[in-house]
This record gives C-alpha cells, sequence and structure tokens, in this order.
C-alpha cells in the first residue's frame, strides 16, 4: 500500500515528537485501561449474576420465622402476585472442625427429599446429593469446602438442637443465595470460620423438632406484583407463627453485597477513566498547540500549495488520533490483563458456578470510541486555531512573545528576586490558562493518590474503631435459646474467664409513619466495659437508663431525631409492641444499631434478667480452651473469638490493599509523568533559543537548568495543595457513593496520606526533570542560534 | 486579444492594522501579464512586492481592487474557490523554500503532485531542476540552492499556469542564485509557464521579458527588455 506524503509527515512529525506522544499515550493508556478492567468485570460479574439468578430461580422475598405448620404454605400462595412458594427449614448451628481451635459457625438450609428445590435452587459443585434416606449427610458451600481443602466424604461435627452430631460432607454446592457470605454480626469473609450447609429436610426437621413445619420461607412475584403488598401480606399471615418480617431480594445480603460491587464498578469505571481522558485531552491540547506553532511555515506553504483547510485539520486531527489509537490499544491489553487479575480476586469472594473475564466487542469498542473522541476533542481547538491562520500572515515568523512584569514581581518583594527567577514567574504568568491547566492536571494525579491512601488510613481507622473501641472482649458468645441469668455464673465461673459482661438481642421491627426497618435491639450494661457503644471520635456512649440509643443513619433511613418517640414491635415471644422514646442519635461506621440500657429492655419484654448471650473477657493462655469448650456446648449457637476476626480482618486488607496501592500509585504516577514531561518539553521548545543565548552569555548548565526546572517545581508545588482539597472531593464523592445501611466511612484525609501522594507527584515531576535536563545538557547552541524562528 | 491575458490587477490597495498605525502596502497598482510572460517584480524591502504576489497568488486578499485570472475573479473568490485555485493553477517559491522538513525531496514534490489532476512523476520535475540524484535527500541533507531548486521542482510540479517566486535568491549566494535562475527560466521557456519573481537585486531584472519597479505601494516605472540575458551571464 502506498502511504501518502501527508501520511509520511504525520508519522515522521510524530516520530519526532515520541516522547511527548508516549506521555500523552500512555495517560490515554491508564484511562482506557481503568475502564477495560471496571467495564469488563462488571460485565462479567452482571452476566455470571444473572445466569444464575435465572437458572436456580433466585427468589424475590425472603423471610424467616419461629414456626409454622406446613398447611400455611397454601395461604401465602394464595397472596395475589406470589408465583410459587417455596418453604425450608434453616438453622444456625456451631461446628466443631478438627484443627480449627476456635468454634465455627455453620448455616444448614434443608432440601427437599424428592425433588431439587423450587426456589433458590443449589447447583453441584464435586460429590453427590445427599441420600434421602441417610439423616447425616450434607452439601457443603463451595467457599467453607476448599478454604478447609476437603474431600467429599469429609466429617464435621455439629450441635444440632443441644446435642452433637458426626457429620459426612458428601460434596460441594453453590447458591444464588450464598454467591458472597459472611458470618453474621462481621463485616469480613471469613470462608474457614463460617459455612452454609445443605441437608435433607428430614433429618433437619427432627432435629430441630420442625417436621410438619417450616421456619424460612422465599417467594417469587408475577411479574408486575408489587412487592411491598406481598411483603405486608406476607407479614400479616406469618406474624402469630413468630415471622422476623419479610426483606426483599434488594436487601437480602448476598444480593445486596452484590450490587452494591456492580455499582462501585460501575461508577468507578465511569469516574476514574474520565479524569484519566480529561487531562490526556488537555495535554493533547497544549502539546498540539505547540507542535503547530512550530509547523506555523509548514502549514503556510501546504496552503500555498493548494491544501485546504479541511485537508490540513484533518492531518493534525490524525497526529491526535494515532496517538489516542496506540494508547487506546495498549490501554485494552492492558485492561484486559489487569481484568483477568481482578476477576481471580472476585472468584476468591463471590461464589458462582462460571465467573470467567470476557473482554466484550461492546466495551472494547467503547474504550476506543471514547479515547479517540476525546482525543480529538483535545486538538480540536488547537488545531483550528492553527489551520484558520490566513496562509500570508503564516508566511510571517510568530511574533515575539509578549511579557509583562509578573504580578508576583509587583508585589513588594519583588525588587529582590534574580532574574532567573523573574523568567520563570514571567513565563508562568504569560501562559495563565497553561499553567492552571497543568497543575490541575498533576493536581489530578494528587487527588487520586490522595484518594487512594485515605482508604488505607481509613480501613485502618475503622480496624481500630472495631477492635480497641468497639469489642474489647475476646471472645462473643451467643445462645441458641434465651437463656436465663444463671448462665452469666456459669460463664464466668469458666477456667480463664476474668470479666463477664451480658448481652440482650431482640429481633424487632421499628415504625416510625410509614417507614419501618427491622433491627436487633440489644440491650447491654449503661456504661459497659467490653462490647461498648461508640461514636465515629471514639467516645464510648453510654446508655440511658430509659430509651433507645441509635445509629444516626438509622435515624435518617426511619425519619427521627433524638426525642422522637418510635414504634418497637418486638419479633419474637409474646411480641410486645409498645413506643418508645429515641434519646440518642450515634455517628458510627456500621450497620443499623439500636441499643437500650438492659434493665429497661428487660421491663420492655417483662422479663427478668434473660440473656441471648455474653462478652468474655479472658486470660490470653485460656481463649482457646475457652473456645475448645464452649464449642462442643450445646446449649451454644456462636463463638465469636475477636484476635480470629481481627486475623482475618487484616489477611484480606493486606491483600486487596496492596494491590490498590500499587495500582493507585503507578496510574497517578503516569499522570504527573504525562503532565509534567509535557509541560516541560513545551518549554523547553519554546525558549530554546532563549536558553542557548543564555548560555552563549556565559551562563552555565545548571543555572539554565534552573529557568526550566523552577518553572515545572513551581507548577508542581503549586498543585500540591489543589491536589488535597481536590482528593479531598474525591474521596468524599466515592466514600459517599459506597456509604450504605452497611458501611459508612469516615472522611479523614490524614497528613501521611498528604505527604505520601506528595512524595509520589514529586519523584514523577522529578523523573520528568530528569530527561528535560538531559536535552537541556545536549543543547546545540550555534544549530539553535542559527535556526531562523 | 484578451484571453492572451493572465492576470488583470486594477487599482489594488492593501492596508494592514497594526494595532494603532495603519500601513499601506499597496495603494493602487494595476497591472496585467501575459501568457508566457517572464516578470520580474523589483523594490527594496517594505515596497509592497510580496503583498503584491500574495494576493495574485491567492494567499492574500487585497482591501480594495480586483484581480482577473484568465478573465475571473479571484478577488471575490471564498476560501475553498482559492484553495482551490492554488491547488490547480498556481506554483509557490519563497525565499526560505518552505519545504516539510519530514519530506524528502521526493515526497515534497509527491505531497503536489498526489493532489493535481495532471501532475509531471516528481521524479520528472526534479530532474528538470537538477535533483536527479538527491530524490531521497531531506531537506537538512541538502544545500540551500538544492532545497530552493526542491522548491521549484514542487512548485512547478502539478504543472500550473502560473509560477510565483518570492524572492528565490534571497537566501543564496551567486554560484548557488544562478543555478536555481537557471531552473526557473528553464521553466518557463520548456513549459510556457507565466513567472513573476519577486527580487531587491537589480541584477536579475535583465532576465525577464518586463521589469516592474514597486516603491511605497506604487508602480514606480516599467521597463521592457528587449532581449533576454541568460542567467549564467548575470553577476551581482
Amino acid at each position: 500500500m502506498r502511504v501518502s506524503a501527508l501520511n509520511r509527515k504525520l508519522l515522521r512529525d510524530l516520530w519526532g515528537m515520541k516522547g511527548q506522544a508516549l506521555a500523552i499515550a500512555s495517560v490515554v493508556a491508564a484511562g482506557v485501561t481503568m475502564f477495560v478492567m471496571y467495564q469488563s468485570n462488571f460485565d462479567s460479574l452482571y452476566r455470571s449474576q444473572r445466569i444464575f439468578y435465572e437458572q436456580q430461580r433466585f427468589a424475590d422475598v425472603f423471610a424467616s420465622l419461629k414456626r409454622a405448620p406446613l398447611r400455611l404454605e397454601r395461604r401465602i400462595a394464595e397472596i395475589p402476585g406470589v408465583s410459587s412458594v417455596y418453604t425450608r427449614v434453616v438453622a444456625d448451628v456451631v461446628l466443631d472442625i478438627p484443627g480449627l481451635p476456635e468454634p465455627a459457625r455453620g448455616r444448614l438450609v434443608s432440601l427437599p427429599a424428592r425433588s431439587r428445590p423450587l426456589l433458590n435452587d443449589i447447583h453441584l459443585r464435586s460429590g453427590r446429593w445427599p441420600d434421602p434416606f441417610r439423616d447425616n449427610e450434607l452439601l457443603a458451600g463451595e467457599a467453607f469446602f476448599t478454604a478447609h481443602r476437603y474431600k467429599p466424604g469429609a466429617t464435621i461435627s455439629a450441635i444440632i438442637n443441644g446435642r452433637r452430631r458426626v457429620l459426612t460432607i458428601v460434596g460441594s454446592a453453590l447458591s444464588p443465595e450464598y454467591v458472597y457470605s459472611m458470618p453474621p454480626g462481621e463485616m469480613i469473609p471469613d470462608d474457614r470460620r463460617y459455612g452454609v450447609f445443605w441437608m435433607n429436610r428430614a433429618a433437619l426437621a427432627s432435629a430441630f423438632d420442625m417436621e410438619g413445619g417450616f421456619n424460612d420461607v422465599t417467594l417469587r412475584l408475577m411479574p408486575g406484583a408489587s412487592i411491598e403488598d406481598v411483603m405486608a401480606r406476607l407479614d400479616r399471615l406469618l406474624e402469630p407463627y413468630g415471622g422476623f418480617g419479610a426483606i426483599p431480594r434488594a436487601l437480602q445480603f448476598s444480593h445486596w453485597s452484590l450490587e452494591s460491587e456492580l455499582k462501585q464498578l460501575r461508577d468507578f469505571g465511569f469516574l476514574i477513566p474520565l479524569i484519566f481522558l480529561g487531562v490526556a485531552a488537555f495535554i493533547l491540547n497544549t502539546a498540539m498547540t505547540r507542535a503547530l506553532a512550530l509547523q506555523r511555515q509548514q502549514i503556510a506553504a501546504l496552503k500555498a500549495l493548494g491544501y485546504s483547510n479541511g485537508e490540513l485539520a484533518w492531518h493534525y486531527i490524525k497526529w491526535a488520533l494515532f496517538i489516542a489509537s496506540i494508547g487506546a490499544v495498549a490501554g485494552v491489553l492492558a485492561g484486559a490483563w489487569l481484568g483477568r487479575s481482578m476477576i481471580v480476586i472476585y472468584n476468591q469472594y463471590f461464589r458462582f458456578p462460571v465467573l470467567d473475564f470476557r473482554l466484550s466487542i461492546g466495551v472494547t469498542v467503547i474504550a476506543v470510541l471514547q479515547s479517540l473522541l476525546i482525543a480529538a476533542l483535545g486538538a480540536f481547538s488547537a488545531v483550528r486555531r492553527a489551520v484558520r491562520i490566513p496562509p500570508a500572515e503564516a508566511m510571517q515568523p510568530e511574533p515575539p512573545a509578549r511579557y509583562s512584569v509578573s504580578f508576583s514581581e509587583r508585589l513588594a518583594f519583588g525588587r529582590r528576586l534574580s532574574n532567573i527567577t523573574r523568567m520563570v514567574l514571567r513565563n508562568v504568568e504569560r501562559h495563565p490558562a497553561r499553567s492552571s491547566a497543568s497543575i490541575i492536571g498533576i493536581a489530578l494525579s494528587v487527588a487520586i493518590l490522595v484518594m487512594g491512601f485515605s482508604m488505607v488510613d481509613v480501613m485502618d481507622i475503622l480496624k481500630q474503631y472495631l477492635f480497641s473501641y468497639i469489642q474489647r472482649q475476646n471472645v462473643t458468645v451467643t445462645f441458641a435459646e434465651p437463656a436465663s441469668s444463671r448462665a452469666l455464673h456459669e460463664m464466668r465461673s469458666l477456667p480463664g474467664v476474668l470479666h463477664v459482661e451480658p448481652m440482650r438481642a431482640v429481633p424487632a421491627r421499628l415504625r416510625h409513619g410509614h417507614r419501618h426497618r427491622n433491627v436487633s435491639v440489644v440491650g447491654m450494661r449503661a456504661a459497659p466495659r467490653l462490647n461498648r457503644v461508640v461514636d465515629r471520635s471514639g467516645r464510648a456512649v453510654s446508655l440511658p437508663p430509659e430509651g433507645l440509643v441509635i445509629s444516626r443513619k438509622l435515624g435518617e433511613v426511619l425519619d427521627i431525631a433524638a426525642g422522637d418517640r418510635v414504634l418497637l414491635e418486638v419479633l419474637e415471644g409474646s411480641r410486645p409492641a409498645r413506643f418508645v422514646n429515641v434519646s440518642t442519635l450515634v455517628d458510627d461506621f456500621l450497620g443499623l444499631s439500636a441499643f437500650m440500657e438492659q434493665d429497661a429492655l428487660h421491663r420492655l419484654m417483662r422479663e427478668a434478667g434473660t440473656l441471648s448471650g455474653v462478652y468474655l473477657q479472658v486470660q490470653d493462655s485460656g481463649a482457646s480452651a475457652i473456645s475448645a469448650r464452649l464449642k462442643r456446648t450445646p446449649a451454644v449457637a456462636g463463638v465469636s473469638v475477636t484476635a480470629a476476626a481481627l486475623r482475618s480482618f487484616e489477611d484480606v486488607m493486606a491483600q486487596n490493599m496492596d494491590v490498590m496501592i500499587l495500582i493507585n500509585v503507578l496510574f497517578a504516577g503516569v499522570i504527573a509523568l504525562g503532565v509534567v514531561y509535557n509541560a516541560a518539553r513545551i518549554s523547553l521548545s519554546e525558549r530554546e533559543r532563549e536558553l542557548a543565548s543564555l548560555r552563549v552569555l556565559g551562563f552555565t548548565r545548571g543555572e539554565i537548568s534552573l529557568v526550566l526546572l523552577g518553572e515545572l517545581a513551581m507548577l508542581t508545588f503549586l498543585s500540591l495543595p489543589a491536589g488535597v482539597a481536590l482528593g479531598y472531593g474525591f474521596t468524599l464523592a466515592i466514600m459517599s457513593s459506597i456509604e450504605s445501611e452497611v458501611y459508612r466511612f469516615p472522611l479523614i484525609i490524614t497528613p501521611q496520606a498528604m505527604a505520601r501522594s506528595a512524595l509520589v507527584v514529586l519523584i514523577a515531576a522529578a523523573i520528568s526533570g530528569l530527561f528535560v535536563r538531559r536535552k537541556l545538557d545536549r543543547l546545540d547552541l550555534v544549530a539553535v542560534l542559527k535556526t531562523r524562528e | 486579444m484578451p484571453n492572451d491575458k493572465v492576470f488583470e490587477a486594477r487599482s489594488i490597495t492593501k492596508v494592514y492594522n497594526m494595532g494603532e498605525v495603519q500601513v499601506h502596502a499597496l495603494r493602487g497598482v494595476d497591472l496585467d501579464l501575459e501568457k508566457s510572460e517572464f516578470l520580474v517584480l523589483l523594490g527594496p524591502s517594505g515596497s509592497g512586492k510580496s503583498t503584491f504576489l500574495n494576493i495574485l497568488g491567492g494567499l492574500d486578499v487585497p482591501t480594495s481592487g480586483q484581480v482577473n485570472y484568465r478573465g475571473t475573479e479571484i478577488t471575490a473568490a471564498d476560501e475553498a474557490a482559492l484553495t482551490e485555485y492554488r491547488r490547480r493553477h498556481v506554483g509557490f517559491v519563497f525565499q526560505f523554500y518552505n519545504l516539510i522538513p519530514s519530506l524528502t525531496a521526493r515526497e515534497n514534490v509527491a505531497l503536489v503532485t498526489e493532489i493535481s489532476l495532471d501532475p509531471m512523476a516528481p521524479e520528472d520535475a526534479l530532474a528538470l531542476v537538477g535533483l536527479s540524484e538527491r530524490v531521497d535527500h531531506f531537506p537538512a541533507q541538502l544545500s540551500g540552492g538544492e532545497q530552493q531548486r526542491v522548491a521549484i521542482a514542487r512548485a512547478i510540479a502539478k504543472q500550473p499556469a502560473v509560477l510565483l517566486c518570492d524572492e528565490p535568491t534571497g537566501a543564496l549566494d551567486i554560484t548557488t542564485g544562478i543555478v536555481v535562475l537557471e531552473a526557473i527560466e528553464r521553466v518557463n521557456r520548456e513549459l510556457g509557464t507565466t513567472t513573476v519573481v519577486i527580487t531587491h537585486n537589480a541584477a536579475i531584472a535583465s532576465m525577464a521579458d518586463r521589469v516592474v519597479r514597486l516603491a511605497d505601494g506604487h508602480i514606480a516605472s516599467v521597463e521592457t527588455n528587449e532581449q533576454r540575458r541568460s542567467p549564467r551571464d548575470l553577476s551581482w
């Protein structure tokens, strides 16, 4: 194929500015990488989710209850809008896993004897289905199964309704209901200490006294049915049977987690590439403006030869498109590679039959097109300006640049500045648009870094909050059934126990006007030593003798302020419903919590000293002995060891944060490098003659470097405060996009985060400076002075 | 015979606004050019020669007055029509060559032949200016005279009706300048291209059919040479 002379010019001109072209292409590539990585992971997750939900008939409404007779099923099915009803027996148990010092927790879900589950069907991954005639066989959730490296045939012990049973795991399975799972009450998945299991309904029903009954129901709705209406009717039907309140799919934990991950991927995949491509467009614009100024006379000649404005504009726009295409192709490749590694991480947390990375044509095409479009936009104004100059005028050399005494010089200290400093100041001020664009560009990279480092700091703060301020107990024990105050004494008498505090948790629905939420109202001592109510600043909040203390977020959800009254409908026992005052709203980080002083709660429940669990402080050496003993104690439904939770928190953070920081530093570095290098190259090209003249006049290399590097340093330093401010904004945006009823993150930019961000950017700027300094050292004085401007 | 007139320029004025001062580059110039004529425009710098040439070539428009090219008024043409006019009919040669530095001699010529209707081969155009051996050299690898000859080859490769040269030897020494002038003269003679050469060097005038002197935006004098001298006989 013959390449036209104009296209050859294009290629050679680009080769001539390859450093800058590469810098711009890298920023485009970084943006495209992010876009492809996030969007294709979004696609992959979303596709897996949709297929899995469809194949396994994932339910629309979930409800659990104390116990209802099977005949209620028919009445549930008659609720208008319900298309299928599936009832189950679900029970939480303590597991004794050989080799695991602390007890694990398991959720047992029933399987019908002769058919597959009507809703929330499970997907067999290995082994076989349990034999319907055996009551000791079960399937384990794949996460738990692989975390323990089990093979079919492995056995575990479970405390089922007070009796220790040995169960055989005959295979592993996946369920749309537990794509993502977490031990109840914790905030990090822990596949070794928490698992979901499926076993024959008959066996489970007989173990938990559920023969002829059920304690869990899921529904699928007809298209167009009102979910609110169905849930209200279901709640009314289940109320006499100890219903804990229906929840829609949107609030089902696994689904909710998956959806928030998807939302985050979509938000990040839009916002972050936008920042990168915006920066790319800007540096492309400045680079093109300068390159076209250098081509002024070539443009005039081409016009004289008969090339039209349109042809020339297209010629120069092609520069931009070419640079962007290189970036886009590199970005698609890098994005596919990073996306593939990201999906490996997702596979550890989200359990699907298939969660493959797929680079869709759609994402690729959009990635390439948007980079081309943004590049063309970036180049457009530069090209238009250059091409529009009448040829006769363009033939003349560019008039000398107009300078004036800079603003900073006019300030009092102006007269004491050296000439070099004056040159730096005047040049920065002469191009206010370009200088501020450079500052914004560098500031954006500072901002990305600040955001990244802040996330790390937030995790540290959260860790401290959770494990130093709130949970001061070593062990949290929850009972299978509410116990009498005698349990407190029994726990205190266990060897190694130093201190015991009671905990009463009552499932309840808080109602204010038409708004309501199901929560667990936790009764504790007014000023407990172990598990405390702590606000964001780390201050312990003591519980008043009357009234509720609730999370501020719960207050927002229910639209209540301190002093308001809410209806508290208890969902267990005799289900009393009473109006209660909300005395305090606490700014906390996690969940929707409600606390009451224990005696106030007992009075409300008309009970004396009932316990749902205890917090223990034990001797360092005693924790494992106590947990070993507790995991064989029938009345205990769950044991959570603080140290183990802390360990898994740290493991997960270490794994994810390191990768995040690396990516962040790398990509923000690319921006800083690209912007600073570009600014430096442009300055150098504009001032080659000036600098060469200075050299001829006897200035040293170091001195003339100061003119150029001083300008870069000034831009970089000015960008630091701007970057921190922008970073604050980004962090705020990200935090509020993550904020939910489950998590809320503090917005704290620590001095360390600022210092680290500044350091990364300074290093990137210094590297760019070195490149330019090398060019300065090779400045050919005579040749430069001979060149006609 | 009106159809032998290539250009008819009438009352051409050009005023540049330089901030608060107005610069009158041309103050009413009337001039006709015949087909195949070799015209030299003489005058000191600032006399308006370049402005006049740019207006003839469609690179600039006069403030007032009219220029007809083969009976069509180019002073009324829009941007697109002027581009088309330059592309089809005019060859330009500049004092500083204005070659594209990133293209070889052949490619610089191809730049024009690729967008022309009936071009010569770039190699032929370069042969005409005596540069057959240097076709694959970049401008930076060529001497000033060679660069200017590439510019001439580039200008004539499209076989234009007019060749406009603005100080083609201004940046060259005598020997090199003569080689360049020979190339221009040869194009005028062999291809019959109407040629205008701007110079402030009076010695060049004797190779022209007609010599027009401009001073301060006016035509000061017009002389016709009975005998054109060969560039080789020039000296300055």
